[in-house]
């Protein structure tokens, strides 16, 4: 099958490494990607607040595009669209499900892209995170075999921000939305070392950095903090945004609290290329502001796997006072028989 | 009252009386009930009389109804009133009281699925017709049957040794009959073993559960089979047979002396995940704990030393009376009971499914039933209040309410004892430490006797609440002050506020949610579960601890979550039914059942898969199937299954169904 790719705007730009470590990605897992012919910005996270109409018709425009494009590229099923933006991704499945479960917000959108000569049909595309592709429908075990330089001695912190997979929005297939794993197992197949980031899934500031400094310093300087504490060498992203926060303006937090973070900040989608052998330029690397190079020369060296963590020791040392932690079960869409 | 003109009908053909009740306003204000009896009267087949009322299931309307019978000689008799899950049996008395036998009778539920239903009385009228004509035409085809007597083995099993099971087998076994307690763990007790106080009385959970627990282990009338489960239940109400496996302990009951030195010897400490809520050790040789009945240590296979290597033999080289038998294997024991009486019990949820409150990742985290084994004396820090390192004292505890109930996500239910509990946990540790107690709750809802001056109570001591539900417990310090300790992020819904709380410790009131395999155990024993889990009764509220299976009794926390004064209840209330059917001797099983007409039976087995109750047998040498009318729930399934049409539900056969549908296909507008 072939997916619909919605590279979004900062992928043409800013955040022109994850488009291009993307498109190596995908070609290394036999991906089919196919980008969606002049698509145009999702509106981000700004225009919905101004113009709800025009938010929707704006989005809507990509949809009815996706929907006359891929119109039979899956099988009989319904188009599949990728964003491997977390606000593109969004915006993209929040407007095809509210013009799905609104009718007349649906007319509206229509009658807009009317003067465009489109239309969309609600319900016919299914919005999906590149992430989400890759690790449900891939599969870690197909990637885990593609390895040929495991990340064994990075540590990374898996970063999903605060847009891939909150509001759950029906149709969203990502398991768990407080405190999500799936980019922590996705990082595991790589190989590499994966720290518990508590802050895992909250907010880099969006747009705050354009807005208020010392509120996107705040929040920035919490995360960079956080990694820091955990020993990550570095943060692993799905989002060009938080990218580019954490990147572009950790000096600027350094400044503010007088820090001296030196965090390189990655797409998910560089490390899988790293691990998969692939040449670094290809993936982007080195168009990082917090340069990746000295955490990156762990990679290659070669370590043996870890041993997979003991259930739990089956004895105690004497005089040890302490008390066993839980075992952790395996939760994650835990199929209740109920 | 009003006498509808007689028709002449019912010359050779049935007699049929009509009674059309008022229910008081219920039925009368929006159905005409004078013209549909009239109507009746008139226009119904065989209806030889046909009056309204304003009470049909008073004195007074049954008398009328047998006073017709004698002298109007009906035959059969139809009621439009409500529904026949409340009154059936009160006219179907009246009419076997003047000799007409019951199944004669038929109820038109006029209430329920036409007054109450319906917002236009002319409308109200019609649809009050149909249904009484379909009632009326039905009852002409409806046969006289009798219900079968079925002896009651008057032995009973009970199948948990929680406080439930344990409360329904000494009442049992007081009252001079026979039962055996099967329990899946070595010792019986429950969950309430576990626990180190019991609200709001403070009462030591050990010490009143543990001489019902030796009353019960030494109890004439009670066989304890510890250390077992139920294979499979075959048979129906009066006359189980029960397969019962008896795990090997590798410990000889009749030769160990309870001495306890095996275990001592044991070199082989793992954690236990059960009894010590996976807080404490146990060896591999074991006794949940020491009061524990029977009082015969048991031996894990899968992590004695003997059992992986075929070293060691430590407990059996040490033990005098030589009990230790690593030779023994499961045994296999078959029971004839009357009655069964199921008290399985609850778990507890599984924190690790919220991830967010960082059970499982952060250290100080612990779940309420963690608590219990934490608070206990008998427990892994002597009742030391005390963080994972087992050695610090909390300055600050953090209690989070309703952690996967009242959850969309997990469970909508709410699970009842919580709030108690964290009262009570509150009160332990403003008593046993100097911490400060925060609890967080959505509502608080102490809602027995005694309960809401426990909450008043706590309010005096100074345990702070926090109406608002938790974010997330998080290690990531933000603020001063949160360095090294655990942040609650909470939105305090009271204030409108959002907050963090740094603390020592957390407990997550996790909810009681149904054993993992409630459902396959459901299956077992012919019961059916709610959409939760939960083991169905018979009525929510008239009929608490019955099932829709005869002889099957639910009582305790499987049916629901449940605090312990109402499990005890729930167990003692089961074996007073099952006392009661004993005594009778007895029991009337409601000839409403599948007969298959043999002679025509292919044998081709199709019905016997199909049959949600297993009563329907293959016989082998005749090559038919044959069906156990005492199991037999009269659902219909095989009458509809069967491919050759020659099995008949009785009450329920073609022609009764098809002119009841004739009768209610009535058109007022034809």
């Amino acid at each position: 099958m072939a997916y619909g790719y919605y590279p979004g705007c900062s992928l043409e730009h800013s955040a022109a490494a994850y488009d291009d470590s993307t498109r190596a990605v995908a070609r290394a897992m036999g991906v089919d990607l196919v980008e969606l012919d002049d698509w145009n910005c999702c509106g981000a996270t700004e225009y919905i607040a101004l113009s709800r109409t025009g938010a929707y018709a704006l989005i809507g425009r990509n949809l009815a595009l996706a929907e006359a494009q891929l119109a039979g590229k899956n099988g009989g099923g319904k188009a599949v669209l990728a964003a491997p933006c977390s606000a593109c991704f969004l915006n993209l499945s929040k407007a095809e499900h509210y013009v799905e479960s609104h009718p007349d917000l649906a007319d509206q959108m229509n009658e807009a892209l009317a003067a465009g000569g489109l239309h969309h049909t609600p319900g016919t595309v299914e919005v999906r995170h590149l992430v989400e592709v890759l690790v449900t429908d891939v599969g870690l075990e197909a990637i885990r075999a593609r390895v040929k330089r495991p990340l064994h001695a990075l540590r990374v912190a898996p970063y999903y921000g605060c847009l891939l997979t909150r509001p759950q929005i029906p149709g969203h297939t990502m398991d768990e939305a407080e405190y999500p794993s799936f980019l922590d197992d996705l990082l595991r197949a790589l190989g590499a070392e994966v720290v518990d980031f508590p802050l895992k899934t909250h907010c880099c500031g969006g747009h705050m950095t354009q807005i208020s400094a010392d509120t996107s310093n705040a929040l920035l300087h919490r995360l960079l903090k956080s990694a820091a504490e955990y020993r990550a060498d570095l943060v692993a992203t799905v989002c060009p945004m938080c990218q580019l926060n954490l990147d572009a303006y950790q000096s600027q937090v350094n400044r503010a609290y007088g820090t001296d973070f030196d965090l390189p900040i990655l797409y998910f989608t560089q490390l899988m290329g790293l691990a998969f052998g692939l040449d670094a330029a290809a993936l982007g690397l080195g168009k990082e502001i917090v340069s990746a190079e000295r955490a990156l020369a762990k990679v290659g060296v070669e370590r043996p796997a870890p041993p997979p963590a003991p259930a739990r020791p089956a004895g105690r040392r004497k005089g040890d006072k302490s008390l066993p932690m839980p075992r952790r079960k395996a939760h994650h869409g835990r199929a209740r028989t109920s | 009252m009003s006498d509808a003109p007689k028709n002449g009908r019912g010359n050779g053909g049935p007699r049929v009386g009509v009674y059309v009740c008022h229910c008081g306003s219920n039925i009368a204000g929006m159905v005409d009930v004078a013209e549909v009896a009239r109507w009746a009267g008139e226009g119904l087949p065989g209806v030889v009389v046909a009056r309204d009322y304003k009470f049909m299931c008073s004195s007074l309307g049954q008398e009328m109804i047998e006073e017709d019978i004698r002298q109007q000689k009906l035959d059969r008799v139809v009621v439009a009133a409500c529904s026949p899950h409340l009154h059936e049996k009160t006219f179907r008395r009246a009419c076997a009281n003047a000799g007409l036998n019951p199944f004669l009778f038929q109820m038109a539920n006029i209430r329920e699925h036409v007054s109450w239903c319906s917002e236009e009385k002319g409308p109200a009228t019609d649809k009050a017709r149909a249904t009484l004509a379909g009632a009326v035409r039905r009852v002409a085809h409806q046969r006289a049957l009798e219900p079968m007597a079925v002896k009651v083995n008057p032995a009973t099993l009970v199948v948990g040794g929680g406080i439930a099971g344990i409360q329904a087998a000494l009442e049992l076994a007081d009252a001079g009959l026979p039962v055996t307690l099967v329990e899946r763990e070595p010792s019986i007790g429950g969950h309430m073993a576990q626990f180190d106080k019991t609200f709001p009385t403070l009462d030591c959970a050990a010490c009143i559960l543990t001489p019902r627990m030796s009353e019960v282990g030494q109890h004439e009338n009670v066989t304890l089979l510890s250390y077992a489960e139920v294979e499979e239940v075959k048979g129906s109400i009066g006359d189980f047979t029960v397969t019962i496996r008896r795990k090997a302990r590798y410990v000889k009951e009749d030769a160990c002396t309870g001495c306890g030195v095996c275990i001592e010897k044991c070199p082989q400490s793992v954690v236990d995940d059960v009894y010590e809520a996976g807080l404490g050790y146990r060896k591999a040789i074991y006794r949940p704990f020491p009061q524990a009945v029977p009082k015969y240590p048991v031996i894990d296979t899968a992590c004695c030393t003997y059992f992986k290597s075929g070293k060691c033999k430590a407990c059996q080289i040490f033990c005098t009376p030589g009990a230790v038998d690593f030779e023994q294997r499961d045994e296999t024991v078959e029971l004839h009971v009357g009655n069964i009486i199921l008290a399985t019990g609850y778990e507890l949820f599984d924190c690790t499914r919220i991830p967010q409150y960082g059970y499982g990742r952060l250290a100080n985290v612990f779940t309420s039933l963690e608590f219990e084994r934490l608070c206990n004396a008998a427990g892994p820090t002597t009742g030391k209040i005390v963080l994972r390192d087992g050695v610090t004292e909390p300055k600050r505890v953090a209690v989070v309410h309703c952690v996967g109930s009242r959850d969309t996500r997990h469970h909508e239910y709410c699970s009842a004892v919580c709030c108690m509990s964290a009262l009570k946990f509150g009160h332990l540790i403003l008593e046993k430490t100097k911490a400060e107690v925060w609890s967080f709750y959505i509502d608080m809802r102490p809602l027995h006797k005694g309960y809401e001056e426990f909450y008043h109570r706590l309010l005096k001591e100074g345990m702070h609440f926090v109406r608002g539900r938790v974010a997330e417990v998080t290690d990531a310090a933000r603020l001063p002050g949160e360095e090294g300790k655990l942040i609650v992020q909470y939105e305090d819904t009271l204030l409108g506020r959002q907050r963090r709380l740094p603390v020592d410790m957390v407990l997550l009131m996790g909810a009681l949610e149904p054993r993992a395999d409630a459902k396959a155990n459901a299956l077992k024993f012919g019961l059916s579960c709610s959409m939760d889990g939960w083991l169905t009764e018979r009525h929510p509220k008239l009929d608490p601890v019955a099932t829709m299976t005869d002889g099957v009794f639910i009582a305790g926390a499987c049916q629901g979550p449940k605090d312990i004064p109402d499990s005890v209840a729930q167990g003692a209330a089961a074996a007073a039914r099952v006392h009661g059917m004993i005594s009778r001797g007895q029991v009337l099983i409601e000839p409403v059942v599948a007969q298959i007409d043999e002679e025509h039976c292919s044998g081709c087995r199709v019905c016997n898969t199909m049959c949600p109750f297993n009563a329907i047998e293959y016989v082998a040498a005749e090559t038919v199937s044959r069906i156990n009318p005492a199991m037999c729930k009269g659902c219909g399934t095989c009458v509809a299954a069967c491919p050759a049409g020659v099995i008949t539900g009785n009450h329920f056969d073609n022609t009764q169904v098809f002119s009841e549908i004739e009768g209610v296909l009535w058109d007022a507008a034809v």
